[in-house]
C-alpha cells in the first residue's frame, strides 16, 4: 500500500561508466510529502542516482518511477512533475535575478510570469538585487535563486543535489528553512547531502549510499538503534564553533548577501 | 508537446540573443577585425595588388564577409560549452520543455548575430567605398548563401561547444576555417599562385562561394560556381548537422 502511494520508486537501479560500476543495484522509496536525505561521499553514486530519476541519464538496468511515470518509459511525464536543482547553481549570469526566474516561468508556461518572479524575489531576500546581473551575486544568493527557480510551477518533487555545498553558515541556515517550507507545503524532496548534520536536521528518512548500494535506511531513530545503546555520560557543552560564528555576526545581514 | 517548439525555442532565443547584446565586446571583435583587413587590404597592400579591374573593395567584400562568419561562430561554440558547463543545459533538460529547442535557439543566435556583423561590415564598406550595382534579387541571392554558409559552420560549430573540454578549445576549430579566405580567390585572383596552392585554393570552398557573391555584386553571371558553392554548403551542412545531433545524443542518453 505504501508503494502506490509512493512519491519516487527505485528497484534494483544500476548504472555503469565503462569498467566503473557506480550504482550496483539501488533500492528505496521516497513516501509524498517527506524529505529523503541521501547520504554518502563523494563519488559514492548521488548525483548518478539524481541524474537517472530526473531523465538526464538512462539506468543500465532496473527501474525507477517518479510521481507514478517510469523515468526510462514516460520522461516527458516525469518532467513535468519534477524539478532539479543541480550541484551547481545553473543560473544564467548574464541575466538579472528577475529575467532567470521569468524565463523559466515560460518555458514551464505559468501565467503571469512577472509576478509569480516578484513574488520569489520577495520570497528569497532577492527583491533589492533583482535588477542586477547574476555575475555580481554572492554563491548564497545564486543558490537562492537556483532554489528559487526550482519552485517555479509548483512540481510534486523536487531533487537538490548538494544544495548546501560551499555556502556560508547563515546561507545553510536560510536554505534549511527554504526545503523545510517545502516539505510542510506537501512537496516531496529528495535531497543528497555529504553533511552528516543536515541529514540529522531535515530528514524525514535517510539512506547512506556506499559503494553503489545503499547500506542503510531509515529514520534518524533507526539508524541511531543500529549502534550500541548511548551511555549517560556527563560531559560540560562547549558552544559548537558554528553557534559561536552566528551569535558574532549576528543573523540580521541576510539583505546584503 | 511539440506544439510547444516555436514558443520555447522562441523563449530560449530571446535569452541567448540577450546574451549577444549584453556582451556588446563579442559583436566588436567580430566585426573589428575583419574591417581592420578591410582597412588594411585597401589601404596598405592595396596599391600593390592587381586583382582585375579598378574597385579593390568590391573584390575584397566577399572575402571579408566569410571571415567575419568564421570568425563569429566561435562564439556560439563558446557560448553552448558555457551553458553546458554551468548546468543551465541540464536545468533544461530536466523541464517539461522540447528539448531541441535548447539546441535550435542556438544556431538562431548564430544566425542573427552574424547577420548583424554582415551589415555592420557592409555599411563600413560602403563608407570606404564599396559599391554595388546588384539588384534586389541579387542581394536576395547573396543574403541567402551568407545563410546557409552561416548555418553550415554553425553546426560545426556545435560540435565544437558539445565537445570540447575547455572554453579555449571551444573556440579553437575557428581557426583554420578563418584562415581559408586566405589562400582562396578572396584577396588575389587565385591565377597568380604557384601550383600546387593554386590547385588547392581553386578547389576549396571559399572559392566559389567568393565568386559566386562577387558576381552577384558585380551583376555578372554566376556561371557553375554557384552550384558548387551550393553543393559545399550543403554538403558540409548535412555531415555537420548528422555528426552534430549524434554528439548531441550520446550528451544527452
Amino acid at each position: 500500500m505504501e508503494t502506490n502511494n509512493a512519491a519516487l520508486q527505485v528497484r534494483g537501479l544500476r548504472k555503469s561508466y565503462d569498467e566503473l560500476h557506480v550504482l550496483k543495484g539501488v533500492d528505496f522509496d521516497v513516501a509524498r510529502g517527506s524529505i529523503f536525505a541521501l547520504l554518502g561521499s563523494n563519488g559514492a553514486g548521488k548525483t548518478t542516482i539524481v541524474r537517472i530519476l530526473t531523465t538526464l541519464l538512462k539506468p543500465d538496468s532496473g527501474t525507477a518511477s517518479v510521481d507514478g511515470f517510469d523515468v526510462v518509459s514516460q520522461p516527458a511525464r516525469v518532467r513535468e512533475s519534477v524539478s532539479l536543482t543541480g550541484q551547481f547553481a545553473a543560473v544564467d549570469e548574464i541575466l538579472t535575478g528577475r529575467e532567470n526566474l521569468i524565463l523559466i516561468a515560460k518555458l514551464r508556461h505559468v501565467k503571469s510570469a512577472g509576478t509569480v518572479a516578484d513574488d520569489l524575489l520577495g520570497r528569497f531576500g532577492l527583491a533589492d538585487a533583482a535588477e542586477r546581473r547574476v555575475s555580481t551575486y554572492s554563491g548564497g544568493m545564486r543558490r537562492r535563486l537556483d532554489i528559487a527557480m526550482s519552485l517555479i510551477g509548483n512540481p510534486r518533487i523536487i531533487f537538490l543535489d548538494e544544495p548546501t555545498t560551499g555556502l556560508d553558515p547563515e546561507g545553510r541556515i536560510e536554505v534549511w528553512k527554504v526545503i523545510q517550507n517545502l516539505a510542510d507545503s506537501g512537496t516531496t524532496v529528495l535531497l543528497t547531502t555529504q553533511y552528516l548534520d543536515e541529514a540529522e536536521k531535515l530528514a524525514d528518512r535517510i539512506a547512506i549510499l556506499h559503494e553503489g548500494t545503499i547500506i542503510v535506511s531509515g529514520t534518524l531513530e533507526d539508524l541511531r538503534k543500529l549502534l550500541p545503546p548511548a551511555k549517560v555520560e556527563y560531559v560540560e557543552r562547549q558552544p559548537s564553533l558554528e553557534e559561536i560564528f552566528l551569535a558574532i555576526v549576528g543573523s540580521d545581514k541576510r539583505e546584503q548577501r | 508537446m511539440s506544439t510547444h517548439f516555436f514558443s520555447d525555442t522562441s523563449v530560449m532565443l530571446g535569452r541567448s540573443l540577450r546574451h549577444v547584446t549584453r556582451s556588446m565586446d563579442t559583436i566588436i571583435t567580430v566585426t573589428i577585425m575583419p574591417i581592420a583587413f578591410m582597412l588594411l587590404f585597401v589601404y596598405v597592400f592595396g596599391g600593390a595588388i592587381r586583382a582585375g579591374s579598378g574597385n579593390y573593395v568590391n573584390y575584397l567584400m566577399p572575402g571579408i564577409l566569410l571571415i567575419a562568419i568564421a570568425s563569429g561562430i566561435a562564439y556560439t561554440a563558446f557560448r553552448l560549452f558555457t551553458d553546458l558547463q554551468s548546468g543551465i543545459f541540464e536545468r533544461f533538460h530536466s523541464m517539461p520543455i522540447v528539448r531541441s529547442s535548447v539546441l535550435w535557439a542556438h544556431v538562431l543566435t548564430s544566425l542573427v548575430s552574424n547577420m548583424i556583423s554582415v551589415v555592420v561590415i557592409v555599411g563600413v564598406g560602403l563608407l570606404i567605398g564599396f559599391r554595388s550595382s546588384a539588384g534586389v534579387l541579387a542581394w536576395l541571392a547573396v543574403a541567402g548563401i551568407l545563410v546557409l554558409f552561416t548555418l553550415t559552420l554553425t553546426w560545426i560549430a556545435v560540435i565544437a561547444g558539445l565537445s570540447a573540454k575547455s572554453a579555449d578549445g571551444a573556440g579553437a576549430f575557428s581557426y583554420p576555417i578563418i584562415f581559408l579566405p586566405f589562400i582562396s580567390s578572396a584577396f588575389v585572383p587565385t591565377a597568380s599562385m604557384p601550383g600546387p596552392v593554386r590547385a588547392f585554393a581553386e578547389n576549396q570552398p571559399v572559392t566559389s562561394i567568393v565568386n559566386t557573391i562577387r558576381a552577384l555584386f558585380e551583376q555578372q553571371p554566376v556561371g557553375t560556381d554557384i552550384w558548387i558553392a551550393l553543393a559545399w554548403c550543403a554538403g558540409i551542412l548535412v555531415v555537420a548537422y548528422t555528426i552534430a545531433m549524434a554528439v548531441y545524443r550520446r550528451k544527452i542518453a
